[in-house]
């Protein structure tokens, strides 16, 4: 499973880093960011495959998806 | 203009009127009406007003700033004209390409990270208010006037540096701006919020301080200061923007719990689920409706909005669209899907956000902590607000349990 962030996209609404803190954090500004990503994806193990669902289902940009 | 003077709202479709108080009353059934069957209402009044209600036209809105200014974000009788690209309150009243510049500077200051460092503060504050409610011993209590109206007043006054007492001057401005916009013409320029507001900025000239008007005083834009007009506005808008919004979000969400003990006692059962209900508070009961003015002769939902209309953006209408949300109708205090809008979409984006979320969950923790069981006294006694930010700005509450020592 593998997760996308559209940084064009991305609002600083907050919602992945809050329920997916493994996956995301915020910047200074608080926009998102792919914590450990090549370019703006990443593998998602098995063990944050809700937090990866969680933040897509919770962006209210759709700025987030799962392949 | 008095409530009680403005004339009766005979189609809603046609006639509508956001600052009447068959709206207050009742907007989530009219809007699930008119979206059922409008779904864009035109009004006009306020010279010539829109009212979209679903998701779809509510969003192509907020992410269209070409066709629609935000010149103009709260619709009354007078319209904001060769404002933009700055308006009175930037960013919020503010257009592209000004609009990223002046809110970038704020960001920093209302990220989640600087909002941590609130969160104690707020708990304290809501404490004080639950110790000195107890205190009275009395069994009902009005949960909005003694308990949810406070909380963003006194954070927010200590982060831009005011002093918490103007507490009942700050709500003065808000109503008349708020729930009675356009009233501000009759008033001496003694009791102007503009006056208030540069009273405090030359007394932190004065008296530099370590907070956001300090911030704002050394912040620059593109090398340069910024102007005093707009660091006013800027004051204005953090000021009005963070008090009653989150004020009807906290009420609301009492209003909710008052009446549906299963949820009362999931969240008394379960700490876990505060995040997910918090959310849900927002979906169910945003208070905020934002408006526009077009820029440009546009279609919407297969109306014509002709250039300077209004059109209100009801991001409250749009959390409760069928055709966008499972369950729409249904307060799901777990709902783990939740593309809510309560907070905007697109470049304008609530920059309070963060602190908003972060002041309702602890007003709620903080409530639920100490007064786990309560139930609505009298339903007749609450009063929802008019105008663009709904919440119950009357709610009597009969305290059943209480822990009043902290």
């Amino acid at each position: 499973m593998r997760i996308k962030l559209d940084s064009e996209k991305c609002q600083g609404h907050g919602r992945c880093y809050s329920l997916a803190p493994s996956l995301f954090e915020s910047d200074d500004e608080g926009y998102a960011v792919l914590i450990g990503g090549e370019g703006n994806e990443r593998d998602v193990p098995a063990e944050h495959e809700r937090e990866a669902r969680l933040a897509v289902d919770n962006c209210p940009e759709f700025a987030i998806t799962l392949d | 203009m008095q409530d009680t003077e403005k004339p009766p709202v005979a189609d809603w479709a046609t006639d509508f009127d956001h600052t009447h108080p068959d709206y207050a009353a009742r907007a989530p059934e009219i809007w699930d009406e008119l979206r059922d069957t409008c779904p864009v209402a035109h009004t006009e009044r306020f010279g010539g007003a829109w009212l979209p209600t679903r998701y779809e036209d509510v969003a192509a809105i907020a992410n269209d700033c070409e066709h629609f200014s935000s010149e103009g974000v709260i619709v009354n009788f007078w319209k904001p004209e060769g404002l933009a690209p700055t308006g009175y309150a930037p960013p919020i009243t503010a257009d592209p390409p000004f609009h990223a510049i002046s809110r970038r500077i704020l960001l920093p200051a209302f990220s989640p990270k600087a909002m941590e460092k609130w969160e104690p503060a707020t708990r304290a504050v809501c404490n004080e208010l639950i110790d000195e409610i107890l205190a009275t011993g009395a069994d009902v209590v009005d949960a909005a006037e003694q308990y949810a109206q406070h909380i963003p007043v006194r954070v927010i006054a200590e982060m831009l540096g005011l002093p918490a007492g103007d507490g009942d001057i700050f709500r003065g401005f808000i109503h008349r701006i708020l729930e009675n916009p356009g009233g501000d013409f009759a008033l001496n320029y003694e009791d102007t919020l503009d006056y208030y507001l540069d009273k405090v900025i030359q007394d932190h000239k004065q008296n530099p301080r370590d907070d956001l008007i300090g911030f704002l005083l050394n912040a620059e834009m593109e090398g340069q200061p910024l102007t005093e007009p707009h660091i006013r506005g800027t004051v204005a808008l953090l000021l009005i923007a963070g008090i009653d919004t989150t004020w009807s979000a906290i009420g609301a969400s009492l209003w909710h719990l008052s009446q549906t003990p299963s949820d009362r006692k999931r969240l008394v059962d379960d700490r876990s689920l505060f995040p997910f209900a918090v959310e849900e508070f927002l979906r169910f009961y945003a208070p905020v409706t934002m408006a526009r003015i077009v820029a440009e002769e546009t279609e919407v939902g297969g109306q014509k909005l002709g250039k300077r209309d209004w059109v209100l953006l009801p991001f409250p209408s749009a959390n409760r669209d069928p055709e966008y949300f499972e369950r729409a109708d249904e307060f799901v205090i777990d709902r783990e899907r939740n593309r809510h809008v309560a907070f905007g979409l697109g470049i304008h984006r609530c920059l309070g956000s963060n602190l908003a979320r972060m002041e309702l969950q602890v007003a709620l923790e903080e409530w639920m902590k100490r007064i786990p069981e309560f139930e609505l006294a009298d339903g007749d006694g609450v009063r929802w607000s008019t105008g663009q930010v709904r919440g119950p700005r009357t709610l009597p509450v009969r305290i059943l349990q209480n822990e009043a020592a902290n």
